[in-house]
C-alpha cells in the first residue's frame, strides 16, 4: 500500500506569530499519488461516512488522472462549500473514519483532496451554473452561515428567487466570525459566498431578523422562510469572577479577532486584550481556535483546562496536533471553580481543581467528578470562555406559533419544517453547536422541502 | 449597502446631530432603542441612542458626543458621506404607559435619547417634569424641543453658569421632598449620575429606570460583552436593555468595564490625531 502523503505545514515556531494559513495545501503531484491510493471500491463505506454524500470515489478518480476539472464538478454537485469543508469537517470521524483502507493503516486523505480541488478551481476560475427559468416564487433566508447558504444555493438552482437576510456585516456565520484566519482564510469564505451570490441570491447583510423585520413581516413578503440563525448565545458558568475585566466568551474573543480584525489593531479600530498568561476554558474546536489565536497575539503562556481527558476532547484531532506543537499548555482533567480579580475588577488568576473519570454514563462518555483537595491557581491576566453556546433567543421570541425546545433549540422534523406554516430550519440552530458540513446538510434537505412546498403553492 | 448621512453639525461643543437615510430602519424605530454603526472596513462597531427618527422621511437622528477615535471621525464627516453599516432597531423599546406623573432626567449627551421618550410619555397622557443638567450653559442640548414636550422643565449647570448650580439630583430630591406624588423616574446620563440618581429615589420607593451604556461589540446577544449585573444576575445590555431598574444595577461593575480598553482608545485616537494633522510618528 502506498504511504499516505503529508501535508505541508508552516513550521510551528513561525506560524506561531502569524495568522497566516497553517496547513499549506498539496502540491499537484501530491494530490494525484495520494488520490492513487484510493483503490476505488465497489461499495464505497466513505460515502457514508459523508453527511451530504459527495461521489468520492469518483471525483478520487478524477483526481489521480489529473482532471481535476472534473473532480470539482463532481464534488459541487453535492456541495456547494468545498473549499471550507476540505479544511474544516472532523474527516477523522466521518468519510475518513470509515474509508476501508483506515483499517489497514491510513485512510485517503480525502479531506486534503477535497481541499486541493477547490483551490485549484479558485485559482483557475470559478465555473457557475447556467441560470434557470424563474419559478416566480421568493424565498427569504434568515443567517448566512453554511445552513443558510447552502439552502439558498440550491433553492436558487432550482429557479427560486431567494434573499438573505445577515445580522451581522459579512456572511459565512461561524466560517467568518469564528474560525480564524489560519485555519480558514476569510478570501476563501468570500469567494465561498461569491459564488451563492453568482447563483443569483441577493445578500442583505446588517439585517437583524427579529428586528428591522419579524418573520412574519417576511411571510408577507415571501413563500417561504428558512431559519439558519445558528447557534450563537454564549454560555458562561456562573462561577464567581466571570464579569471580571479581561474575562471574554469564545464568541468575543474570536469576533474581536476574526470579523474585527482586532490582531491588527491599532491598524483596524477595534481593540482587544493581549494577555500575556491566557486560560482558556474548554476542549472543543471553539477552545483550541482561542488558544491558539491568544498565542499568536503574542502571550508568554496559552493554557488550555478541560475537565476531560484528551481521548473526550470534541476538537479535531489535526487541531489538537496542531496546537500541542506550537506549544499551548493542556491541563487536562482540570475545572475552574472561580475567577480571580486584583480588587480593581481585573483578573489575575484562575482557581482550578483536579478532575477525576468515572464510569461512562449513558452518552458513553465519562462523567467527570472533581477530586477534594485539589485546588491550585493558575496565573491568568486573560481568560476565555469556551465552553458552547446555545440558539440565539432572538428570533423565536418575536415569531408567533415557533415552538422551540427546553434548550432552546428550535423544534423541526427531518426535513426542516417547523411548527410554524411555511417556516423551515436547519443547522446549528436546531441542533445545538454541531458541525459545518451538518449544517450544511440540514440546509439542502430543507431546500428540497421548501421547494415542494412553494411549488405546491 | 452604505448608508448616507443627510447632515451632520455640531449642536453644542463637542456634540454632534447627524442624520441618516435609513428606512427600513426608520419604520420600526421606536423610543429606548439604539443603532450600531461602523463608519469604513477597518471601523469599530459603535452604538449610539436613536434620538428621533422620521418615518415619512425615512430618516434616524443620533446625537453623540466625540470622545474618541470613531466619535470624531464621525464628527469630521459631511453630509452626502456614507456610513458603511448601520444596523438597528436594536434593544428593546422603552415602556411608555400612562402611570401618573413621570420625571425624566437626561444629563449632558443624555438629553438626546430622554427627548423621544419625554414626548412619548406625554403623549401617554402622563404628567412630565423634566430635569436637563450639563456642565456649562453653552454645553446644554435640546432646551427648546424639551421644553414643548414638558409640563416643568429643570434646568442645572454644574458651574451655575444656567438655571440651578449643582446637579440634577439636587433637583429630583427636591421633587420628592416636596411630597409630589411621583410615579416613575426615568434617567439617562453619564453612569455616575445614573447611579446618584437611583441612590435618591431608592427611600422614596420610586421606580426608577435607566438606560446601560456598556461596551458592545454585535449588539444581538452574540458576545457578552455588554454583560451588566442586575439584581445579581447577568443580563446582556444589548437585548435584555438597554433600560434596566436602577435600584438593581451594579453601577460599580458597569464602570470598572467601560474602562476595560482605555489605553487601546489613547493609542487609537493618538494615531488619529497624528494622522489627521499629518505628524510622522
Ligand atoms: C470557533 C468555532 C470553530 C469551529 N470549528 C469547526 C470545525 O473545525 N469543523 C466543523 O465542522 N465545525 C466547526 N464549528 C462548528 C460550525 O462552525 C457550526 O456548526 C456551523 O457554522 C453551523 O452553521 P449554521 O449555518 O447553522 O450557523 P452559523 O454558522 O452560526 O450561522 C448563523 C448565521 O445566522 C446569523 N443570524 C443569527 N441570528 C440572526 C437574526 N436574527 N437575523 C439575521 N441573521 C441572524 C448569524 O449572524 C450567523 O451569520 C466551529 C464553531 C466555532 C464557533
Ligand atoms: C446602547 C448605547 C447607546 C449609546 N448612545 C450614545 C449616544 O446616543 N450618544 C453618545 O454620544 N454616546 C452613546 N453611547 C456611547 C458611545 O457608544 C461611545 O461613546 C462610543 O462607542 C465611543 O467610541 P470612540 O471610538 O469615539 O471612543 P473610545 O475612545 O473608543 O471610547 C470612549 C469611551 O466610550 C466607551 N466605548 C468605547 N467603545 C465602545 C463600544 N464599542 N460600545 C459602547 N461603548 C464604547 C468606553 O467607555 C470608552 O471609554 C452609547 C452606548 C451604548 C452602549
Ligand atoms: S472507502 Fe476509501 S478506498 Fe474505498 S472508495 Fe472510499 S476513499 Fe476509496
Ligand atoms: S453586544 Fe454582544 S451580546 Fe451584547
Amino acid at each position: 500500500m502506498l504511504e499516505r502523503q503529508k501535508m505541508p505545514l508552516q513550521d510551528p515556531k513561525i506560524r506561531a506569530a502569524n495568522f497566516d494559513e497553517v496547513a499549506l495545501g498539496f502540491t499537484e503531484k501530491q494530490a494525484v499519488e495520494e488520490a492513487k491510493r484510493c483503490i476505488q471500491c465497489k461499495k464505497p463505506s466513505c460515502m457514508k461516512g459523508c453527511p451530504v454524500e459527495v461521489k468520492i470515489p469518483g471525483f478520487l478518480k478524477d483526481v489521480a488522472e489529473g482532471d481535476f476539472d472534473s473532480a470539482i464538478k463532481e464534488i459541487k454537485t453535492d456541495n456547494a462549500l468545498p473549499a471550507v469543508c476540505g479544511r474544516v469537517c472532523p474527516q477523522e470521524t466521518q468519510c475518513e473514519q470509515v474509508c476501508v483502507l483506515s483499517k489497514k493503516g491510513a485512510s485517503v486523505s480525502i479531506g486534503r483532496l477535497e481541499r486541493f480541488v477547490s483551490d485549484y478551481e479558485r485559482r483557475k476560475s470559478v465555473q457557475v451554473p447556467e441560470k434557470p427559468d424563474p419559478t416566480g416564487k421568493k424565498i427569504a433566508v434568515v443567517g448566512g452561515g453554511p445552513a443558510g447558504l447552502t439552502a439558498a444555493a440550491d433553492l436558487a438552482k432550482t429557479g427560486h428567487s431567494v434573499t438573505i437576510f445577515e445580522a451581522l456585516h459579512e456572511a459565512g456565520g461561524v466560517l467568518i466570525y469564528g474560525i480564524p484566519e489560519f485555519r480558514l482564510p476569510k478570501e476563501i469564505v468570500r469567494a465561498e459566498v461569491g459564488y451563492v451570490k453568482k447563483l443569483g441570491v441577493t445578500v442583505l447583510l446588517d439585517h437583524v431578523i427579529g428586528k428591522i423585520e419579524t418573520v412574519d413581516d417576511l411571510l408577507s413578503e415571501f413563500d417561504a422562510v428558512f431559519l439558519g440563525t445558528g447557534a450563537g448565545l454564549p454560555v458562561f458558568m456562573n462561577i464567581d469572577g466571570e464579569n471580571l475585566n479581561g474575562v471574554y466568551s469564545a464568541n468575543e474573543f474570536l469576533t474581536r479577532v476574526n470579523l474585527m480584525k482586532s490582531y491588527k489593531f491599532p491598524d483596524y479600530d477595534t481593540p482587544i486584550k493581549k494577555g500575556k498568561h491566557v486560560v482558556v476554558v474548554g476542549g472543543g474546536n471553539v477552545a483550541m481556535d482561542s488558544a491558539r489565536c491568544a498565542l499568536r497575539l503574542g502571550a508568554d503562556e496559552v493554557t488550555i483546562v478541560y475537565r476531560r481527558g484528551e481521548d473526550e476532547m470534541p476538537a479535531r484531532a489535526e487541531e489538537i496536533e496542531h496546537a500541542k506543537e506550537e506549544g499551548i499548555i493542556f491541563r487536562l482533567l482540570t475545572n475552574p471553580v472561580r475567577i480571580v480579580g486584583d480588587g480593581k475588577n481585573w483578573v489575575t488568576h484562575v482557581e482550578c481543581i483536579n478532575m477525576h473519570l468515572c464510569e461512562p454514563d449513558e452518552s458513553g462518555r465519562c462523567r467527570p467528578a472533581p477530586t477534594p483537595g485539589t485546588e491550585h491557581k493558575i496565573e491568568a491576566d486573560v481568560v476565555v470562555i469556551a465552553i458552547g453556546t446555545s440558539p440565539n433567543p432572538l428570533v423565536p421570541r418575536t415569531t408567533k406559533g415557533l415552538e422551540i425546545t427546553k434548550h432552546g433549540t428550535i423544534v423541526a422534523k427531518e426535513n426542516g419544517e417547523t411548527t410554524k406554516k411555511g417556516v423551515y430550519a436547519g443547522g446549528d440552530a436546531i441542533t445545538g453547536s454541531a458541525t459545518v458540513i451538518s449544517a450544511m446538510g440540514a440546509g439542502k434537505k430543507a431546500a428540497r422541502a421548501i421547494d415542494e412546498y412553494v411549488r405546491g403553492r | 449597502m452604505p448608508f448616507k448621512i443627510l447632515n451632520n453639525y455640531e449642536l453644542v461643543p463637542t456634540i454632534y446631530l447627524m442624520n441618516i437615510a435609513a428606512p427600513r430602519i426608520a419604520k420600526k424605530a421606536l423610543p429606548g432603542q439604539f443603532v450600531i454603526l461602523r463608519i469604513d472596513e477597518k471601523g469599530e462597531r459603535i452604538p449610539l441612542t436613536i434620538a428621533d427618527f422620521d418615518r415619512r422621511n425615512g430618516s434616524i437622528t443620533m446625537i453623540f458626543q466625540a470622545v474618541g477615535k470613531t466619535t470624531m471621525h464621525l464628527a469630521s464627516m459631511k453630509a452626502g458621506d456614507e456610513l458603511l453599516d448601520f444596523i438597528g432597531p436594536l434593544g428593546n423599546p422603552a415602556h411608555i404607559e400612562k402611570v401618573g406623573t413621570v420625571i425624566l432626567v437626561g444629563g449632558g449627551v443624555g438629553v438626546a435619547p430622554v427627548f423621544p421618550q419625554t414626548r412619548a410619555f406625554k403623549e401617554a397622557g402622563n404628567k412630565v417634569i423634566s430635569i436637563i443638567g450639563a456642565r456649562s450653559a453653552n454645553l446644554l442640548l435640546w432646551e427648546d424641543r424639551m421644553r414643548k414636550v414638558s409640563d416643568e422643565l429643570f434646568i442645572t449647570t454644574d458651574d451655575g453658569t444656567k438655571g440651578h448650580h449643582g446637579f440634577v439630583t439636587d433637583i429630583v430630591k427636591k421633587i420628592l421632598e416636596s411630597g409630589t406624588i411621583v410615579n416613575r423616574v426615568v434617567a439617562i446620563g453619564p453612569p455616575v449620575m445614573m447611579r446618584a440618581v437611583a441612590g435618591v429615589t431608592r427611600p422614596f420607593n420610586v421606580k426608577t429606570i435607566v438606560s446601560l451604556n456598556s461596551i458592545m461589540v454585535d449588539g444581538t446577544g452574540m458576545c457578552g460583552a455588554c454583560r451588566v449585573l442586575v439584581g445579581n444576575e447577568t443580563k446582556f445590555a444589548c437585548v435584555d436593555g438597554p433600560e434596566f431598574d436602577a435600584h438593581l444595577v451594579d453601577f460599580t461593575l458597569l464602570m470598572n468595564r467601560l474602562a476595560i480598553y482605555q489605553p487601546e482608545e489613547k493609542t487609537s485616537l493618538d494615531k488619529y490625531k497624528c494622522e489627521r494633522e499629518g505628524c510622522k510618528c
